[in-house]
């Protein structure tokens, strides 16, 4: 069993009152627990059952305008002194930080939405088996060239969160998350290819059913068989759902508070530049009921809102926490710990359909590598994917890169399609953008 | 009994009042006749970390981390429970749950003994304390003075510190006991440089199991300040790079990514026994050029690698992996050992007590061939020198491996001639070792801040390779 909220409040109370006894000015604190379980299938049998159990702190001092942060896992009162203790040594070496402190009081989530997020699952290994074992089961029955299975997992977690600061603020809500998984290994000759799907979701009822997950990551494995490699050339890319959303990730975290502050973004002094074409528009939505991502409140208790991050390809506001906010001379967006559901335009056209209008090109289903600079933009992975001519997938392809830069794939982005049925947080569909230069043979 | 045993008995067991009798009563609950091993894991593990950015000493946090993962294993099941609470009770409670994955059943009294020791390959010293706190802070604001000074168009600096202590102990199911405490410092310094409006960033680091005064050591710290700015500079000037297949001189040390992605990860032993991997089945067959020898060693005294014993109590072995071109061996734990009929290598690792261990890679290098450096580039009419590299990744099982540059230059006519963008290169693990048609005599490990990932687990690892000619990989540029 995870701990109750109740203890969770009096913990974060007790860390507070302990900092103020050490001589700090202000502090701020967050404590989570959570338990759970892990069990895999493969080949049919058990693999591994892992009952997990976690639990952490953080605690963050300010002695005016310099601060100490520690963290601990041994929730015992004398390990809590000690980190209080800790986080307070440190503060008397960090530098006076006129940006360092608490969060606007005035931002902070007094009154706030219950975003339904709590939907345990009592479910015991006997049932978490049979569940993995659909999935494996359906993805071994799917072709026949289904070869060998890295196994199916059933993973389920139920937690709870505290966070409070010395301005009075104590906010916390319980949360599940529950998914399931299949990864599978498709051979044909010497041709051997792996691929999986999942499904995560905060109320197991919604999850894809065993079967569904495993006949996808089965089909998907299976595709890849007897891939080929490209000529080196330029080409028009698709970005299948799927894996766009990292498209969207390198946007955010271009514009975050840090990012900007620190010179160190390749959109730069952007607000309310034109960046996309203008039929797109993206939103965060952080009160999505049962959201992945969904947040009543940031990591600094500041209340978080649904806003608008481009409007008609123009940038609306950069992603601020209280600390980049200052920095900038502005208010924070409460985004202290990141974007929370994100949404752009979606278009018309199916994938197949989005394929016809390309005529010839690639659609790119996996990418490999960190190759985005964020500092210039410049982009340049590994891929697999499909080579498309005539308006239809001719054959698997890999060990080729795609390259080019971020600023020109948003500028070059033709369309956005209607397949925005992935799992994750955020709601897209694939990406068609216009050229990119492909390296192979 | 060894020292180390005796510390980590004072750090992991006194505290919470757990003595030899309780070990057996764990293990007891723990193991029964049906099961073929088990094992007790208990960590305590305290960082503290330091940032300096923006001109300023940022950031500083303290990290404590305790707690016990109890491990019960029968054929190819595991079963697996942990607990931060190191009370006898919690314990017990971890151990039925962990155990649940077979029938109930009683096995036979252990006794509790340490292992022979071992020489150790690092010192037993707390390296947060091996420096006091206002030296610590002297060092970052150096770096970036330093950073700042080497050239005008120098915008941005931020450095990182980071010590970390790690104490564990294991217990097997015939009641051995072993023990490590691991030491792990790490130093990294990134730059942002401009001009003419053009930005750029670089950043280097370097770390060993030791003290901090390592880093003050003829400067050495200040070398990786120096260097950041320098990398950032030349990225100042790069141009586009080619796209397409090409020649390839990767530089020594850093660029032996290569051979942790392209064949280190396919030649754990977990991918092997299950048949996933692109080497499955391939030992004794021939893999890379005769010129290839690729070894994981995690006896390197010091190194970011190392380990006394591994996370299983096996201390840890120099592994041939491949000899001459010919696949030798697999880098193994102790379930996929057992199960595949061979030999654990220490090399069962985990991030912490709440992860399950796996095969893991040390320091894997290869062995230094014949050619001056100078002679390799020589060779090359038209191709890349590829320096330093941002990171990789791998599918082990099509053997597909990339890895991005973020230090490279065009070879024209013998010549090393402009600096290009970072870009991605691109192959196939079982492949590209047969195109290495020239090793350099200048065999280096990487500076020590390596690290690797493989299912969400973190560990500290080296690599290391002399100057390597490659007759083919493909290079993801924008220029065609």
């Amino acid at each position: 069993m995870s701990r109750s909220i109740e203890q969770l409040e009096s913990m974060v109370a007790d860390l507070l009152a302990e900092a103020r006894k050490q001589g700090a000015s202000a502090a701020e604190a967050a404590v989570s627990s959570s338990a759970g379980l892990s069990l895999t299938v493969r080949l049919s049998e058990v693999e591994t059952v892992e009952h997990t159990r976690d639990q952490g702190l953080s605690i963050t001092v300010y002695f005016g305008k310099r601060k100490g942060s520690a963290n601990t896992t041994d929730l015992k009162p004398a390990a809590l002194r000690e980190a209080v203790n800790k986080a307070c040594t440190i503060a008397r070496y960090t530098s006076e930080d006129d940006c360092a402190g608490l969060a606007d009081p005035d931002l902070l989530a007094r009154d706030y939405p219950d975003l339904d997020l709590y939907h345990p699952w009592n479910i015991d290994t006997e049932r978490a088996k049979e569940l993995a074992l659909k999935a494996e089961q359906a993805a071994r029955d799917h072709d026949r060239r289904i070869s060998n299975s890295e196994g199916a997992t059933l993973n389920t977690q139920s937690g709870s969160f505290i966070y409070g600061n010395s301005h009075g603020f104590v906010g916390g809500y319980p949360t599940t998350r529950h998914s399931l998984s299949c990864v599978v290994l498709a051979q044909d000759g010497d041709s051997m290819q792996r691929d999986y799907w999942y499904d995560s979701r905060r109320d197991w009822h919604e999850l894809l059913s065993p079967d569904a997950i495993g006949r996808k990551a089965a089909a998907n494995a299976v595709a890849k068989l007897n891939a080929r490699k490209l000529g080196t050339c330029q080409a028009p890319v698709i970005f299948r759902a799927d894996i766009a959303p990292h498209l969207l990730h390198s946007l955010t975290g271009a514009l975050r508070g840090h990012a900007q502050y620190r010179q160190s973004s390749f959109l730069l002094d952007s607000l309310q530049q034109e960046i996309f074409p203008n039929w797109v528009s993206i939103q965060e939505d952080p009160h999505i009921p049962k959201g992945l991502s969904s947040a009543p409140f940031d990591n600094q208790g500041v209340a978080t809102r649904p806003k608008n991050i481009i409007r008609d390809g123009v940038i609306q506001t950069y992603l601020l926490d209280s600390y980049s906010a200052c920095k900038l001379n502005m208010k924070s967006t409460g985004n202290a710990g990141g974007v929370r559901n994100l949404a752009i335009t979606i278009g018309d056209l199916s994938l197949e359909q989005m394929l016809r209008e390309m005529s010839k090109g690639l659609l790119v289903t996996e990418l490999m590598g960190q190759g985005v600079n964020a500092v210039t933009g410049d982009y340049s992975r590994g891929a697999a994917g499909f080579w498309v001519e005539n308006g239809e997938i001719q054959y698997p392809v890999e060990e080729i890169t795609i390259a080019g830069n971020l600023k020109d794939m948003y500028r070059q982005l033709l369309a956005v399609g209607s397949d925005t049925d992935i799992p994750g947080s955020t709601h897209t569909g694939s990406w068609w953008v216009e050229q990119m230069t492909i390296a192979g043979n | 009994m060894s020292n180390t045993l005796n510390l980590a008995r004072e750090t992991l067991l006194s505290p919470a009042g757990i003595d030899d009798q309780h070990l057996q009563r764990i293990m007891n609950r723990l193991m029964s006749s049906r099961l073929d091993a088990a094992d007790l894991y208990f960590q305590y593990s305290r960082q503290e970390s330091w940032v300096l950015d923006d001109g300023i000493i940022k950031e500083g946090n303290f990290n404590l981390e305790q707690g016990a993962g109890l491990r019960a294993i029968s054929g190819e099941k595991t079963g697996f429970a942990y607990t931060e609470d190191l009370h006898l009770e919690n314990l017990l409670e971890a151990a039925s749950c962990a155990h649940a994955i077979t029938q109930a059943g009683q096995s036979g009294r252990i006794a509790v003994t340490g292992r022979e020791s071992r020489e150790i390959l690092y010192p037993s010293l707390n390296p947060l304390e091996s420096l006091p706190d206002a030296q610590k802070i002297d060092l970052l604001k150096q770096l970036d003075a330093a950073a700042r000074a080497a050239d005008p168009r120098v915008k941005q600096v931020t450095v990182n510190l980071v010590a970390n202590q790690d104490t564990i102990l294991v217990m097997d199911n015939q009641g051995h006991l072993a023990a490590d405490l691991r030491p792990l410092i790490l130093c990294y310094v990134n730059v942002i440089v401009e001009e003419n409006g053009r930005r750029e960033q670089a950043g280097t680091g370097g770390g060993c199991r030791g003290p901090l005064t390592w880093f003050l050591e003829d400067d050495r710290a200040l070398g990786y300040a120096r260097e950041a700015v320098r990398q950032a500079l030349v990225n100042l000037e790069a141009i586009d790079t080619p796209a397409g297949a090409m020649t390839v001189v990767l530089g020594p040390g850093w660029p032996g990514i290569l051979l942790h992605e392209a064949v280190g990860h396919g030649l754990e032993g977990d991918f092997n026994r299950k048949g996933l991997s692109a080497f499955s089945g391939r030992i004794g067959e021939k893999v890379a050029s005769p010129l290839c020898t690729v070894v994981d060693d995690g006896t390197l005294p010091g190194r970011r690698g190392s380990l006394t014993v591994d996370d299983e109590g096996t201390p840890a072995s120099n592994t041939v992996l491949i000899e001459n071109g010919i696949l030798k061996g697999y880098m193994q734990d102790k379930l996929n050992a057992r199960l595949m009929g061979m030999a654990p290598t220490g090399n069962g690792r985990r991030e912490s007590y709440a992860c399950l261990p796996l095969p893991r890679m040390t320091n894997t290098y290869m062995l230094p061939g014949e050619h001056e450096p100078e002679e390799i580039i020589r060779s090359v009419k038209k191709g890349l020198y590829a320096v330093n590299f941002a990171g990789g990744q791998v599918d082990i099982t099509s053997g597909k491996f990339v890895f991005s540059l973020s230090e490279a230059y065009l070879i024209e006519d013998g010549k090393i001639t402009a600096p290009v963008k970072g870009a991605t290169l691109i192959g196939n693990g079982p492949e590209v070792l047969t195109r290495v048609s020239m090793l350099g005599n200048d065999l280096a490990l990487d500076q020590g801040v390596g690290t690797c990932g493989k299912d969400g687990q973190s560990v500290p690892v080296g690599v290391g390779q002399p100057t390597m000619k490659v007759d083919e990989i493909t290079v993801g540029g924008t220029a065609v």
